[in-house]
């Protein structure tokens, strides 16, 4: 790095020229080719994007500044941001803790009716943000289970599902699934003899997950994690259900956009929900080394 | 170093759920600073043997395990005092060279400076000075091996276990670790037990070899033993290369007919078949040749020739000759077997069976 940084200007030049212009035709063949997905680049991601960024730097209709600075000025905007970041962050956390250890557990045992049980576990994946809402109101909403069960013990009914912890359940929900399948595959690819060699050496079973799984599969934690919180970022479905009166970004770009014809905000708003989401999954994608996708 | 302590196995065996009979029950002793070699081709026990004896697998019931006079049958491996070194090497990712080697030391407790003097102490044994900060991945396989033997020797364990350990090296590294873990070995006096299928390994390494087959030990002795008499065709075809003659009449004066000739052999006269390793063959001048034949083949091997020498038998003779000459297909040569070159193990075993184990283990 610094070799190079040392260099006069015109040896860095000629040394780029030099390598350009031997597989010159092959960097035309190579254009071509990939036209037609720079055309569709172009059309679908990068005019519409720029465009939503430009839309978020105009005048909020209320405020009258840009919609960006809104944001970090306005106590209600800030306030769901930083709901929307702790609740997904919450989520992801629960999520990892709870589906990290029944996955290594699913991962280690063999019982009857396993695979029944994993098909189980893994089935909300399969489900809309929709239909896990209105799971979720059946749980805790006027009429759900808990509601009918306190109201027969102790003549009151308990509600959650149109609250945070209605979203928090409902997010766990969906989130599970998705920890317990990456954690099964990381823990069927740790090498077992790491384990015994730990163990030969005196180590107890706490100190071998402590010291040996924990690490091995560290990577797929972070990465799975990171997965659940772009979703529970994202999620519209769930919390639509549950009630258009939470404060939630998905939920504000849809109010701004529809009902204020706020466009500045609502563009302003979704780049800022985008970014977060897109830092999150870079940075576990770093740190994992591994490969962390895109939301499925 | 540390006072070394005996291994004994009493009626061990081990089946597997499914039924698979993966050892047969097995009694074995091992003395106290020996390093006794399990030697044998793919599924033939020998890991087995050596996970119950680390405390990785139990033996079925009946079996019983003693470390000295100590019963460690119901005891986990972690509570065995065991050191051992794997052939994918095992060291953790997630620390360095050091860390590595000191695990067993943390996991004890031991105080700071007792831990950072037994560090240079090991690393200065395995030839590690100065790496101890390194990444493992930054290790080639043979520094990883040092590694695992460094952190294995580091608690002073009563027993030292070896899973293969040089298997995924290559030629040249595998010989010179070998030597190192032979002189290590010498100078801890720890009782170890080897697991291969590299006779040269074991022949190097072992005080004792015993060659498993079947979830059986075929044969337990010194490498001499082992080399030099056989107990059966199996031990004799695992253990280097050998020629079997079959013995097709008997003349006069203890001579024996076999294809191609006749052979001297008073104290082999009620045998079948004659064996006779490749090496004890001399070339000799066809008028004082005992057994003639044309050359089929002729390998090179830089020290050495293999011939395969057509002698009219159902497989062709091996023999090893100076590679200085040179001999043409089909050329007729004398051959000379040595009486003491010539011995029969007791056939215990179908030739079939040697020849099918003989057959995995080369795949």
């Amino acid at each position: 790095m610094t070799a190079i940084s040392k260099q006069p200007l015109g040896a860095a030049y000629s040394a780029t020229q030099a390598i350009s212009q031997t597989p010159k035709r092959k960097n035309l063949i190579a254009v071509f080719a990939l036209a037609p997905a720079l055309a569709v680049f172009f059309a679908f991601w990068l005019l519409p994007f720029s465009r939503l960024i430009l839309m978020g730097a105009e005048a909020d209709r209320s405020s009258g500044i840009s919609a960006y600075l809104t944001i970090l000025t306005h106590r209600q905007y800030l306030i769901s941001l930083v709901t929307t970041v702790t609740i997904s962050i919450t989520v992801s956390l629960a999520a990892v803790g709870i589906a990290g250890i029944a996955g290594f557990f699913l991962a280690r045992h063999r019982f009857i009716g396993k695979s029944t049980l994993v098909a189980i576990l893994t089935f909300p994946l399969a489900f809309p943000g929709v239909v896990v809402g209105f799971l979720v109101i059946m749980l805790g909403g006027r009429q759900g289970a808990l509601a009918q069960l306190s109201l027969w013990l102790f003549d009151e009914r308990w509600m959650f599902a149109y609250s945070l912890a209605g979203l928090f359940i409902g997010y766990l929900y969906f989130s599970i699934p998705r920890v317990i399948t990456t954690v099964m595959a990381a823990c069927e690819n740790l090498d077992r003899s790491l384990e015994e060699a730990a163990r030969s050496l005196g180590a107890n079973s706490w100190q071998v997950t402590k010291d040996v799984i924990v690490p091995g599969i560290a990577p797929a934690l972070l990465s799975t994690g990171a997965i659940c919180f772009a979703t529970s970022m994202g999620a519209f479905g769930t919390a639509f259900t549950l009630g258009t009166r939470l404060s939630i970004l998905p939920l504000n770009i849809y109010g701004e956009f529809t009902n204020y014809a706020n466009f500045a905000m609502a563009a302003a708003l979704s780049v800022v929900l985008g970014l977060i989401t897109w830092v999150a999954l870079s940075l576990a994608r770093k740190l994992a080394g591994g490969n962390v996708g895109a939301p499925v | 170093m540390s006072s070394s302590v005996s291994i004994t196995l009493t009626q061990c065996s081990r089946t597997f759920s499914g039924g698979h009979t993966a050892l047969q029950p097995l009694d074995l002793h091992v003395n106290a600073g020996e390093t006794l070699v399990l030697l044998g081709p793919s599924g033939c026990g020998k890991t087995t043997t050596l996970r119950i004896i680390s405390g990785l697998e139990s033996p079925d019931r009946g079996g019983r395990v003693q470390f000295g006079e100590q019963d460690v049958t119901a005891l986990p491996i972690e509570k065995r005092d065991v050191g051992m070194v794997f052939q994918n090497y095992a060291l953790f990712p997630n620390m360095s060279v050091a860390d590595n080697i000191a695990y067993g030391l943390k996991i004890q407790r031991l105080p700071r400076s007792e831990t950072e003097q037994r560090l240079a102490e090991v690393m200065r044994m395995v030839d590690l000075e100065g790496f101890g900060e390194r990444r493992i991945d930054a290790l080639s396989g043979g520094q990883k091996q040092r590694v695992a033997l460094a952190r294995a020797i580091a608690v002073r364990p009563k027993v030292l276990l070896f899973d293969e350990p040089l298997a995924a090296l290559d030629a040249k590294l595998r010989d010179r670790l070998r030597l190192e873990i032979g002189q290590l070995l010498r100078e801890l006096g720890t009782t170890a037990v080897y697991v291969t299928h590299d006779q040269d390994e074991a022949m190097a390494l072992g005080d004792r070899i015993a060659v498993m087959q079947a979830g059986r030990i075929a044969q337990l002795g010194t490498p001499q033993e082992i080399y030099h008499q056989p107990a059966n065709a199996f031990v004799a075809d695992f253990i280097g290369a050998v020629n079997r003659l079959e013995v097709i009449g008997k003349g006069a004066n203890g001579q024996l007919t076999v294809q191609g000739g006749e052979l001297t052999a008073p104290h082999l006269q009620e045998a079948q078949s004659v064996y006779c390793r490749p090496e004890d063959i001399e070339v000799v001048a066809l008028p004082n040749a005992q057994v003639k034949g044309r050359i089929l083949q002729s390998i090179f091997l830089g020290q050495s020739q293999q011939l395969m020498v057509d002698t009219g038998g159902a497989t062709p003779l091996q023999v090893k000759a100076s590679s200085r000459q040179h001999w043409p297909i089909g050329t007729a040569i004398g051959l000379a077997l040595p009486p003491q070159a010539l011995f029969h193990p007791e056939s215990s075993h179908s030739e079939l069976a040697a020849a099918s184990a003989k057959e995995q283990a080369n795949g």
